[in-house]
């Protein structure tokens, strides 16, 4: 066990090195005049361009660039971005927000998700395990684009049940709307993918065996069944929570939240390097934890599966 | 009845009562019951004068700083902090400060606070956005330095000559003098501008260097002051000032509500968490009148949408060829259907707020004909290609390809529309003089006087002329009304000026803006200047 960590830790860091190498790179490829993508339509002076071209050393090549940012990175300093803010700074206020977001969306998704699965994997081709097929499908088919801002019209404006916009400070019932229309991106296919797993596994010889022995049909299907069938639907749920918060840049520009992908948004538009990678390494950071995490969550799932 | 059951009907009311409370509360909470009122805006660039230009930065500054004059309905400068501001020549100005004026951290405002300010401001290493604005002033070039083998070379730009600009002298404490480098009978009203407001002496961290963290809560001469810090992508909330000496405002506080979508602003303001909007998107335009009823509101803008012509390319070398374009292009349409009449059609080079527009000098031009637009078009071997190249982040889209259809019905040419991913793209593909079509182009004023269209866009040297226009008889008509003795004469010279540019038909005018914005029942007195920003002298709140 402890080598096997060792051992996922080591790979983490080259991933982290590869990853934001590529991400700097395509940022540099994309970046055409980052010092006018700033100003918008308004005419640039030769002696602003000057001063801020080599404020944010913007005349080195590639590798020099490169050199300077991973140099101060190494250091825990993430730099300024084009916008002269520190982005330590801004990570520390756009973070807590994303997360908040992204948890209150993954527990909404687990739980309707696993339980709406489980009901459908046993009463198969029932009215129950019908509508679910026709809702997943169509929250499928509707792309978030148009479901955020749909969602905000109508339970937002017209009801008036949520407020239509939140804040950074936002609590629960602000981010509750968020949550869903975010949480709807994944919950179709964890769905699915409970209600084909549950389904499997109760035609499978363990269960027969179970209930052969006289279990009850509760013990047999929240135990056995459930706990074989969580392997595929963890999995999932962990890549999950890190599309949560980088898939953020639609729902939280609707609902004017001022996190990671809004972030991330303002930085590709306005090809401000340093902030969309900063911002990029601490998203691969959470999702190789989340991975590390959810592979160590079979363990305890299955009592089969043994690291070495 | 009533007499029977008292104590059903003292119930009853007592409910009534109760909810309406409750009711009241509820909205108490939200909105806080104090005299103050939620503005929106978008995430400012800077909170430092001389690099403020874009309208969010520049409206939250106006609430922080108190200029020295500012524009009446006439659009004649008036003063505000200065008491007065005279030239003889137009060359050397003498300003004299009102006195008792103080920052809000109790710093008087002194001649210093405006010349360490501007000289802090022009400074090229700098590089603020708001610094061509000190150029007309004497020394100006000495703050800038030029990289000696250019902007990719590996050596530095040298420091500048000078740090302070020649032209700023100090008089006494409320008395100094700004001379020009050349007479200009309009300054009076460039010093409107958010660049030339002053800074206290808490600004800087040593002398001509300003604090980094400034700008997190500047400190201004102006009837509010932050509360706290610019708390970035979400809010800046300032409160009143209390015995500011100029204008009287009518609420205690504002709150700067920063939103990065429009819709998102527009749903705030339908559902009351917002008390103004500057601007209502055009997604929302359809169901604005009957969401905000006569709350909508439209004013004059100074935005100037038009269609420059890239005259480096032979096609489009004839002026011929420009006007019949023009002549085929239906503008009335285009602002009616697509822009659902936000905005009217142009038919001159310079927009209706400016003292000295003349309605129509483009005159036959720019009347939708399409007869006589196909005539001249064939006549001078228009090309059979038209391209027009606009920035795909802005909305174009729409009216763009309306204006080819249109180009395609009357010239029957083929027409299409070529979107770049942002302007910076554009630009960069017109400084290489590659063959981009007609270009998407449009302006903000930065002062109301018709110089500031004329000089930036069409004369040889303007910034903003990237579609290569130059006409050596119209630079020194700008000119010479530049440096005319009065206001008057310069217009004068300004409209003879814009009389060559109906002759040559550099680009095609096509739109010119209004704003048009929306607040919520609990304000009243709502303006928005032409440059977008809520007046917050006479913005009220109603009284409940």
């Amino acid at each position: 066990m402890f080598r096997y960590l060792i051992r996922r830790l080591l790979q983490m860091v080259l991933t982290f090195f590869g990853a934001t190498f590529i991400v700097y790179a395509l940022m540099f490829a994309n970046q055409t005049d980052p010092i006018q993508a700033l100003a918008g339509e308004r005419p640039i002076t030769e002696a602003q361009r000057q001063a801020l071209t080599e404020r944010y050393h913007l005349d080195e090549p590639f590798i020099g660039q490169y050199w300077h940012y991973m140099k101060s990175l190494l250091t825990g300093d993430f730099g300024i971005s084009l916008t002269n803010r520190k982005i330590s700074e801004m990570m520390a206020d756009a973070w807590p927000v994303t997360i908040r977001l992204a948890l209150i969306a993954i527990v909404i998704v687990a739980v309707v998700a696993i339980t709406a699965g489980v009901i459908s994997g046993i009463r198969r081709g029932g009215a129950f395990d019908n509508v679910t097929l026709v809702l997943t499908l169509i929250v499928l088919s509707m792309p978030i684009v148009v479901l955020a801002p749909l969602a905000r019209l109508i339970f937002g404006i017209q009801l008036g049940w949520f407020p239509p916009t939140a804040t950074r400070d936002a609590g629960f019932y602000e981010l509750l709307l968020p949550a869903l229309v975010l949480g709807s991106l994944v919950v179709a296919t964890e769905l699915r993918v409970t209600r084909s797993a549950v389904a499997e596994n109760l035609r499978s010889d363990y269960v027969r065996t179970a209930r052969a022995k006289g279990l009850t049909r509760r013990r047999v299907v929240g135990v056995h069944v459930l706990r074989n069938s969580l392997i595929p639907v963890v999995t999932l749920i962990g890549v999950d929570l890190g599309n949560l918060m980088s898939g953020a840049i639609v729902t939280e520009g609707v609902f004017n939240i001022p996190g990671v992908g809004f972030n991330l948004f303002r930085g590709i538009r306005t090809e401000d390097g340093p902030l969309v990678v900063g911002f990029v390494s601490v998203l691969v950071i959470v999702f190789l934890m989340v991975n590390l995490l959810v592979d160590l969550l079979y363990a305890a799932l299955d009592p089969r599966i043994r690291y070495e | 009845m009533l007499g029977k059951r008292p104590w059903k009907v003292a119930a009853g009311a007592a409910a009534i009562v109760m909810l309406a409370a409750g009711c009241g509360s509820g909205s108490d909470e939200a909105e806080g019951s104090e005299n103050t009122v939620v503005l929106g805006i978008s995430e400012p660039k800077h909170l430092i004068p001389a690099n403020t230009t874009e309208a969010s930065g520049s409206q939250v500054l106006d609430s922080l700083f108190y200029p020295l004059v500012d524009m009446n309905e006439q659009k004649q400068p008036i003063e505000k902090a200065a008491e007065s501001i005279t030239s003889d020549d137009n060359k050397v100005w003498t300003v004299k400060l009102k006195a008792g004026f103080t920052f809000s951290n109790a710093e008087p405002v002194t001649s210093d606070s405006y010349i360490n300010a501007w000289n802090n401001g022009a400074y090229g290493p700098n590089g603020n956005d708001g610094a061509y604005f000190f150029e007309r002033i004497a020394g100006y070039p000495d703050l800038q330095s030029k990289d000696p083998d250019g902007e990719e070379g590996p050596q530095k730009a040298p420091e500048p000559k000078a740090k302070t600009m020649s032209g700023l002298k100090k008089v006494d404490d409320t008395t100094f003098t700004i001379t020009l480098s050349a007479p200009f009978a309009g300054w009076k009203s460039v010093l409107a501008y958010t660049v030339f407001y002053p800074l206290p002496n808490a600004a800087f961290s040593s002398p001509g260097v300003l604090n980094e963290q400034f700008e997190q809560a500047p400190i201004g001469n102006g009837p509010f002051k932050v509360v706290g810090k610019w708390e970035h992508d979400q809010q800046i909330t300032v409160e009143k000032v209390a015995g500011f000496k100029g204008d009287p405002v009518k609420v205690d506080g504002i709150t700067w509500k920063i939103y990065q979508d429009q819709q998102a602003q527009y749903a705030d303001l339908v559902a009351g968490n917002l008390d103004v909007q500057t601007l209502i998107p055009i997604e929302s335009l359809g169901s604005a009148a009957g969401d905000l009823g006569d709350r909508l509101k439209k004013s004059p803008s100074s935005d100037f949408a038009f269609v420059g012509f890239p005259t480096y390319q032979k096609e489009f070398a004839k002026p011929e060829v420009r006007k019949a374009l023009s002549m085929a292009i239906n503008r009335k349409e285009m602002t009616d259907q697509i822009f659902l009449g936000s905005q009217t059609p142009a038919t001159s080079f310079v927009s209706p707020v400016v003292a000295g527009y003349r309605d129509n000098t483009c005159g036959e031009s720019c009347v939708y004909n399409p007869t006589k637009a196909k005539e001249l078009y064939t006549a001078n071997g228009g090309p059979a290609e038209i391209k027009i190249t606009y920035n795909a982040d802005g909305g174009h889209k729409a009216w763009v390809d309306a204006m080819c259809n249109q180009i395609k019905a009357s010239l029957g040419v083929n027409c299409t529309g070529t979107g770049e991913p942002k302007f910076a793209d554009l630009l960069t593909k017109v400084d290489a003089k590659q063959p981009v079509g007609l270009i998407r182009m449009g302006w903000i004023m930065d002062y109301p006087l018709m110089e500031n269209y004329l000089g930036p866009l069409y004369s040889t040297t303007g910034g903003s002329n990237y579609y290569g226009y130059s006409n050596p008889a119209f630079d020194s008509l700008v000119k010479e009304g530049s440096e005319a003795a009065t206001p008057e004469a310069a217009i004068k010279k300004w409209q003879e000026a814009e009389d060559i540019l109906a002759k040559d038909m550099p680009v095609l005018p096509l739109r010119f803006g209004q704003n048009t914005f929306g607040f919520s029942e609990r304000v009243t007195n709502v303006e928005v200047d032409l440059f977008k920003k809520v007046n917050i002298f006479k913005i009220e709140r109603v009284a409940s």
